[in-house]
């Protein structure tokens, strides 16, 4: 019988779903593999977000977002993950060595979000925006009446990017103290349970899949009637001369 | 009243878009701003709803210096009305129209109202109030983008080159239909184009300008035809080339007591209609956006 079929079979035996004294339970884990990834998620997302808003909006410090988006995504992850351990007290309310975790994964996350925000609101036709200026709306009401609505598509794109991309790495959590999908791949290596690592491999893998399908149907849920439905034919100008065939673009794959 | 006093703008890359403007534009006529592009008319346009604040001078709108009224105020008490519509692709037809008015804390129930009677106005079907954008025609858009820039009842309508994406037959009928608003509505309206037949139709007092916003000419159509300030304005306005200037073809012989006239290249260009002639006289008062034709005119709505 072939590894992956085992590390299936492994994943429906009723024992392994629950916590016992030798070895933590898929539920458990799962549980907590989620709520890593959503705090990490949250915290990045309370950063890059309006901070990605705020650049498409204005058009100012869109090349020091690029240049430390991409020295963000230079950053291993594991290494610094294992320095912060050393150098980050616990918060309160948050499990023991939880901060680290979630700066590190949120880390990961930013420049996606961060892209996705700014992208999603360059990509608007500037008269659409210019006419809405013109009409007496404020700059408050251009972002959140206009900007948003046409860019969400890239916005939620960013999101399920960034997403994957935690929810993939919070897989090496399991390395330093935390119970996550990994700890199933950490433990099978430790163990030379081969079963088990395919097996946690599958779970993250499927996780992955499952997110990243929601945010799918998210995204094509949130694109405003009206524009969904526009002719492509038509031309845009879009700003800082970059031509793309929909106003609204079309979401960011990257990571993951 | 609009008066523009020695207004200047001067981009940060020192290009004088404009320089030393000063002009008075009277209520409930339509002024027309007519040059080639990059001229500065458009930036004296947008000076107007504070779009864009002028390096020096002062803009008044009935005496009162628009730089003491905040730009979000401004702008709700002034249509727009822009090239390429400029409408919301994400709203439909009826809520573009109310935007202004709900921005403006009108209540729901009477700006959607008033927005279905804006739909009348500028001759548009009722069913078309729950499209969106995307799915009206060129010429179509353009009307709601008009009934936008009334909605909040302004008393200053600004038109930025409204009808140039638009195929010269939807032109014409829309430059009617201003006409016809114009006629029943009575705005101070400025219009910015490049198509000096469009100014010619369209304005009370044309300008035509130079590059840096310098008035070559300022007058009514008839005048600028009659006495054109200089070389380039004839050229601007085809008198040079002949296109305006006509002569009576002795060669044809009409049938009436009409007569051919022919531009200077030799092409006929119409009719001078003589009382016994076959085709219709026109009236003295120019065009219909005398006040004169309003009573008689009104029930084209």
């Amino acid at each position: 019988m072939s590894l992956i079929v085992q590390g299936f079979l492994w994943i429906f035996v009723p024992a392994h779903w629950t916590t016992s004294a030798t070895s933590a339970g898929i539920g458990n884990a799962l549980a907590q593999h989620l709520a890593l990834s959503g705090l990490s998620l949250l915290v990045a997302g309370v950063i890059a977000l309006p901070l990605g808003l705020y650049i498409g909006h204005t058009g100012k410090g869109r090349g020091v977002a690029i240049v430390s988006s991409n020295i963000a995504r230079a950053i291993p992850t594991l290494g610094l993950l294992s320095i912060l351990l050393l150098y980050l007290p616990d918060v309160p309310f948050l499990p023991s060595g939880y901060t680290p975790d979630i700066v590190v994964f949120a880390l990961l996350a930013i420049p996606p979000l961060l892209a996705g925000s700014y992208a999603g609101l360059e990509a608007i036709d500037r008269q659409t925006i210019d006419a809405a200026r013109a009409i007496g709306m404020t700059e408050w009401q251009i972002l959140t009446k206009v900007e948003i609505p046409l860019g969400i598509a890239l916005i939620i794109g960013g999101i399920r990017s960034s997403s994957l991309q935690i929810v993939a790495t919070v897989t090496i959590a399991p390395l330093f103290t935390q119970i996550t999908l990994g700890t199933f791949i950490a433990d099978g290596l430790a163990q030379a349970d081969y079963v088990k690592v395919v097996a946690g491999a599958i779970l993250v893998a499927a996780l992955a899949l499952i997110i990243d399908g929601l945010f799918a149907i998210v995204q094509r849920f949130v694109v405003p009637r009206g524009v969904s439905r526009r002719p492509t034919k038509e031309k845009s100008t879009t700003a800082r001369g970059t031509a793309l065939a929909a106003k609204t673009g079309t979401p960011i794959q990257e990571g993951n | 009243m609009i008066e523009f006093n020695s207004v200047s703008k001067v981009y940060p890359d020192g290009t004088r878009a404009v320089d030393d403007f000063s002009v008075v534009i009277p209520s409930r006529k339509t002024t027309v701003f007519v040059g080639s592009s990059g001229c500065g008319k458009t930036t004296l346009l947008r000076m107007i709803n504070r779009m864009v604040d002028p390096t020096v001078g002062t803009i008044e709108i009935d005496g009162h210096d628009i730089a003491n009224t905040q730009p979000v105020p401004l702008r709700r008490s002034i249509g727009y009305v822009m090239q390429n519509s400029g409408l919301l692709p994400h709203r439909r037809v009826i809520d573009n129209v109310a935007t202004v008015l709900l921005l403006t804390k009108v209540p729901k129930v009477r700006a959607y109202e008033r927005a279905r009677e804006l739909l009348d106005t500028v001759g548009l079907d009722r069913s078309l109030a729950n499209r969106y954008p995307g799915e009206l025609s060129g010429g179509q858009q353009q009307r709601v983008g008009v009934a936008r820039g009334l909605a909040a009842d302004p008393n200053i309508l600004l038109m930025d080159e409204p009808f140039g994406a638009v195929d010269p037959i939807v032109r014409a009928d829309l430059q009617n239909e201003t006409l016809r608003l114009q006629r029943e509505l009575d705005k101070t309206i400025v219009f910015v184009t490049h198509d000096i037949d469009e100014a010619f139709l369209l304005g009370d007092q044309v300008l035509i300008l130079e590059k840096g916003a310098k008035i070559a000419q300022q007058g009514t159509p008839e005048e600028i035809l009659a006495n054109p300030a200089s070389e380039f304005v004839a050229n601007f306005i085809g008198a040079d080339r002949g296109k305006r200037r006509l002569t009576v073809n002795s060669n044809v012989a009409s049938d009436g007591d009409d007569v051919v006239l022919i531009d200077a290249g030799g092409y006929a260009a119409g009719v001078i209609s003589a009382p016994g002639g076959k085709l219709a006289t026109g009236s003295a008062s120019p065009k219909s956006r005398s006040v004169s034709n309003k009573t008689s005119q009104a029930g084209d709505a």
